[in-house]
């Protein structure tokens, strides 16, 4: 039943669109390979798109605060994009903050931002 | 009309059916997407808890009338260990998990009303609803 997420390669960034609900075992698979994709490919920077999810949970929130924190220590910069009004709002009435992380509006507003981090 | 339907959790796959099942109820009574989602995410940390805490459960969801405005009622039951101190696990930030699960503070949140009962050793059952307004 568990499906990966694939994870593109640009210049010297990633960029990864979470497509579909995010299960458990998924959120962690797709920890692991976003790791090991950073560690082949050398990249210094990964936007991740979340445009399509509708909801986040406290887990996938966990998962994905742990990999920005990850992918920092393999000296990465992570920038997400497309997170819904809705999501938004249940992520600050949860009581979760995804702090220092990142964020722009969308996936072209992303890709400058995150190329402005790695200028900096 | 009291339309029931229900998810026994025993896997981490039925937290994903139960809030499948719960998005899918919140639109047929007529919720907005930023409703549609306070509810998938309690039920989605409902039944993380029951999976995490009481191993099984099962998570009910009914479509009530209150007065003449439609809602939803999310019943997360288990037989499990119960909770020691309600006051403390309603307390923001407190953990048994290491940070898995946000808590029942943040589901009180997201819903309207929301009710725990507790037996030390015979296990738990929380209620929550929240109206169409």
């Amino acid at each position: 039943m568990m499906s990966r997420i694939p994870i593109l390669k640009l210049r010297d960034c990633l960029i990864v669109s979470i497509q579909w609900e995010l299960d458990d075992q998924t959120a962690l698979a797709f920890q692991e390979d976003l790791l090991d994709k950073l560690h082949t490919t050398a990249a210094r920077g990964v936007v991740l798109d979340l445009t399509p999810i509708d909801f986040i949970d406290s887990f996938i929130a966990k998962v994905l605060g742990d990999v920005i924190s990850m992918s920092g220590l393999m000296g990465a910069k992570v920038v997400i994009t497309g997170i819904q009004p809705a999501v938004a709002i249940t992520l600050i009435e949860l009581g979760i903050r995804l702090e220092n992380v990142v964020t722009a509006l969308d996936l072209e507003n992303g890709l400058e931002k995150l190329e402005r981090e790695l200028e900096d | 009309m009291n339309l029931r339907s229900s998810v026994d959790i025993i896997t981490e796959w039925d937290i994903v059916a139960a809030r499948q099942l719960g998005r899918n109820e919140a639109k047929d009574v007529g919720f907005g997407t930023v409703d549609q989602a306070r509810i998938t995410t309690a039920i989605s940390e409902l039944a993380r808890n029951i999976y995490l805490y009481a191993g099984k459960g099962k998570i009910e969801i009914r479509q009530v009338t209150e007065g003449n405005l439609r809602g939803l009622l999310v019943i997360a039951s288990d037989k499990g260990p119960g909770i020691v101190d309600v006051r403390k696990v309603m307390e923001d930030g407190y953990t048994t998990s290491g940070g898995l699960g946000a808590g029942l503070p943040g589901v009180k949140r997201l819903m309207d009303d929301f009710k725990i009962e507790t037996v030390i050793g015979e296990g738990t059952t929380i209620s929550a609803s929240k109206l169409l307004r």
